[in-house]
């Protein structure tokens, strides 16, 4: 499980050709990412649009207190997996640095990322095939997901902070700037609330080209972030092979 | 110079309600009772600290908060600590006498006067919208304030602008930390604010010889480190997941937390739930009423104070996190789908050639 991992090396003799591309940690993470942030938009969302009132004695409820308890659980799995995630950068195979380090310094990147578009577009005949993620999906993951998420855990724990008050480490390393630089706390309030929709966005579409790249790209998706093996419909091609 | 108790003496208040005072202040400091020997010694024996109260672009609510305010024998004791040499709403002087007064303050005890703003200066038309004494208030502001030791931005309007400085801002209404430079500021929003924290910062500043902590944004943090919501008395409801839906409702007569109808209290950093108002009888959210977060940076320009989802402005165009994000999200959804069909067409096409 480290950098050694060269194209070459892990192609199996297999009735397709297969590649090793997401290790364990990386598709554990992912896992438990998605999950995280399905229960952070489904509790999110009703922070802020609570659900109709429940009868009797307060006493004997905690609705409320349930749901806050359940975004605040999952926000510190995503905070946490988040950090793994990025260490896991520094020590897994190439592929676990797409994520965070799309090259966007290489012509060859953008040529696949309008190839790509154009994929999309219905010009393109066929995709090309990509080893790790195609380069569209690099972008759009680098540039929604990741600093989408970023941007999620530093006002999710600038709000968390302002329930642990002045003197704890949410509210020193978080709340005390982030609350200014936003203005007051209504405002990373509505802020935050907005990230949670641009991270739906980027859900629905992930899960849909997810979906649709696993049958029309002729590569495996799915199971891919599954079992972490890439393979190719095509027997006579090679990987990284294009049309 | 004579001290404040001196001056108390003389205005007829007694020693045990100077004593009173004493401990009152510094409970709402959150100092222990042995500080109340520490502020009543500092009290007799120091040099009282003079302060002119200036009065800008306002309303006057906080100054009418401040006379009714808290404790009957705080009251006294507030009036004869503030409004001694310079309150040009409240002082027995006034025209030219007032402006002289304000002078000899200056002259007198420079650099150890406190000023207290109250209100704003407006900038356009060369501040030509506020006038005192024949001139633009901004002037007598810098006048003022050039050799005092410290600034109380007192209430929202000098603290952050408040109602005046609401888009558009016809006049430019600034509040003070924009056109003072070089001088510790500090602010004490509220719309009014709470008077005990006048005094509280007045003697906390005569007993330490200091400041009292701020926060990042300039406020004692003895007062504002906490939000409404933290002491709400409402707020097992909100545990509880009881709301009241509209104002005339079963959970309204039954006190159910006002979250729904855009109470502001989990925003709101005030004491309003602990100190209360007029004499502790009672604060907005316990007459039934949400908060609406009067002591918060620009709390006029975020749409309703009766929704919990507040506007966002940008672009010229008025909406909420949950009218974007629905649109969009509909928007990626239609395109997602057609994308689909699309791609169907596609394979089918192509599984005929
Ligand atoms: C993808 C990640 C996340 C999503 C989609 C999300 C979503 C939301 C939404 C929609 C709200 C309601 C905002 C409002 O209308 O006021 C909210 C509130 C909040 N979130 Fe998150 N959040 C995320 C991450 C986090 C993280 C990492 C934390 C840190 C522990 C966090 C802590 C909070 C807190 C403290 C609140 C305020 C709760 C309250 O006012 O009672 N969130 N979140
Ligand atoms: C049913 C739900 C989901 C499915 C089927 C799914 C599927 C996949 C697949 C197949 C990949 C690999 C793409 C490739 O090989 O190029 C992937 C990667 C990824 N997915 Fe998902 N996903 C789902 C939910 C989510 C959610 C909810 C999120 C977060 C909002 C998410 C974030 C990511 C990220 C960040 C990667 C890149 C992983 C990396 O490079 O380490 N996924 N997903
Ligand atoms: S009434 Fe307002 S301050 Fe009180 S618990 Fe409800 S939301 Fe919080």
């Amino acid at each position: 499980m480290s950098s050694e991992t060269g194209d070459a090396r892990d192609l199996r003799m297999h009735s397709e050709p297969a590649v090793y591309v997401y290790e364990a940690p990386v598709r554990i993470w992912h896992w438990v990412n998605a999950l995280a942030i399905t229960v952070l938009a489904i509790t999110g969302y009703f922070i802020g649009q609570p659900p109709p009132s429940v009868p009797g004695e307060a006493t004997f409820n905690f609705l409320f207190g349930y749901i806050r308890f359940a975004h605040f659980a999952a926000g510190y799995v995503l905070a946490i997996f988040f950090l793994l995630r990025i260490y896991w950068a520094f020590v897994g195979n190439r592929h676990a640095r797409e994520l965070f380090l799309p090259p966007i310094f290489k012509a060859e990147f953008w040529d696949g990322v309008i190839h790509e578009l154009k994929w999309y577009l219905f010009i393109a005949k066929e995709p090309r095939k990509h080893v790790g993620h195609n380069p569209l999906a690099m972008l759009a993951m680098h540039i929604m997901f990741v600093w989408g998420t970023i941007f999620m855990i530093i006002t999710g724990f600038a709000l968390y902070g302002e329930g642990t008050g002045m003197g704890t480490w949410q509210y020193d390393y978080f709340s005390s700037w982030v609350l200014p630089l936003f203005g007051q706390s209504m405002d990373v309030h509505t802020w935050h609330r907005v990230g949670m929709w641009w991270l739906v966005i980027f859900a629905m579409i992930h899960i849909y080209a997810a979906i649709r790249e696993d049958i029309m790209s002729r590569q495996s998706l799915i199971s891919s972030m599954i079992s972490g093996w890439r393979t190719f419909r095509d027997p006579n091609r090679k990987p990284g092979d294009e049309i | 110079m004579e001290t404040f108790y001196e001056v108390m003496r003389r205005q007829g208040i007694s020693r045990r309600s100077f004593l009173k005072f004493c401990s009152l202040t510094a409970a709402a400091m959150g100092l222990g009772p042995q500080f109340a020997g520490k502020i009543a010694h500092a009290m007799e024996n120091k040099p009282r600290i003079p302060v002119l109260w200036l009065h800008g672009l306002e309303c006057t609510c906080c100054t009418e908060s401040f006379i009714r305010s808290a404790h009957p024998l705080a009251k006294d004791v507030i009036l004869s600590m503030i409004s001694l040499d310079y309150d040009d709403t409240i002082m027995a002087a006034a025209g030219h006498q007032a402006e002289a007064a304000l002078e000899e303050v200056i002259e007198k005890y420079k650099g150890n006067y406190i000023v207290a703003v109250e209100g704003n200066p407006p900038l356009n038309e060369d501040g030509m919208f506020c006038i005192v004494g024949g001139k633009p208030f901004v002037d007598q502001l810098r006048h003022a304030t050039e050799h005092c030791k410290a600034i109380i931005s007192w209430g929202s309007c000098a603290s952050y602008g408040c109602v005046q400085a609401a888009k558009p801002n016809p006049t430019q209404a600034t509040p003070v930390h924009k056109v003072i430079s070089g001088k510790p500021i500090i602010k004490v929003p509220g719309c009014p604010p709470i008077a005990e924290v006048m005094t509280a910062v007045i003697t906390y500043m005569l007993t330490f010889d200091k400041l009292p902590e701020l926060d990042r944004t300039g406020r004692p943090k003895m007062f504002y480190s906490q939000r409404i919501h933290d002491k709400c008395y409402r707020r097992p409801h909100f545990d509880a997941g009881q709301f009241v839906e509209s104002f005339d409702d079963e959970g309204a007569r039954k006190g159910y937390c006002l979250y729904k109808v855009g109470c502001k209290g989990p925003t709101t950093y005030n004491a309003c739930s602990t100190i209360r108002w007029n004499e502790g009888t009672s604060f907005p959210i316990q007459a039934g009423h949400g908060c609406f977060g009067c002591s918060e940076d620009g709390f006029w320009d975020k749409g309703s104070w009766y929704a919990r989802l507040t506007d966002i402005k940008a672009f010229g165009v008025e909406t909420n996190a949950d009218a974007v994000g629905t649109a969009a999200a509909a928007a990626v959804g239609t395109a997602v789908a057609a994308h689909a069909a699309a791609s169907v067409v596609k394979r089918l096409a192509s599984k005929g050639e």
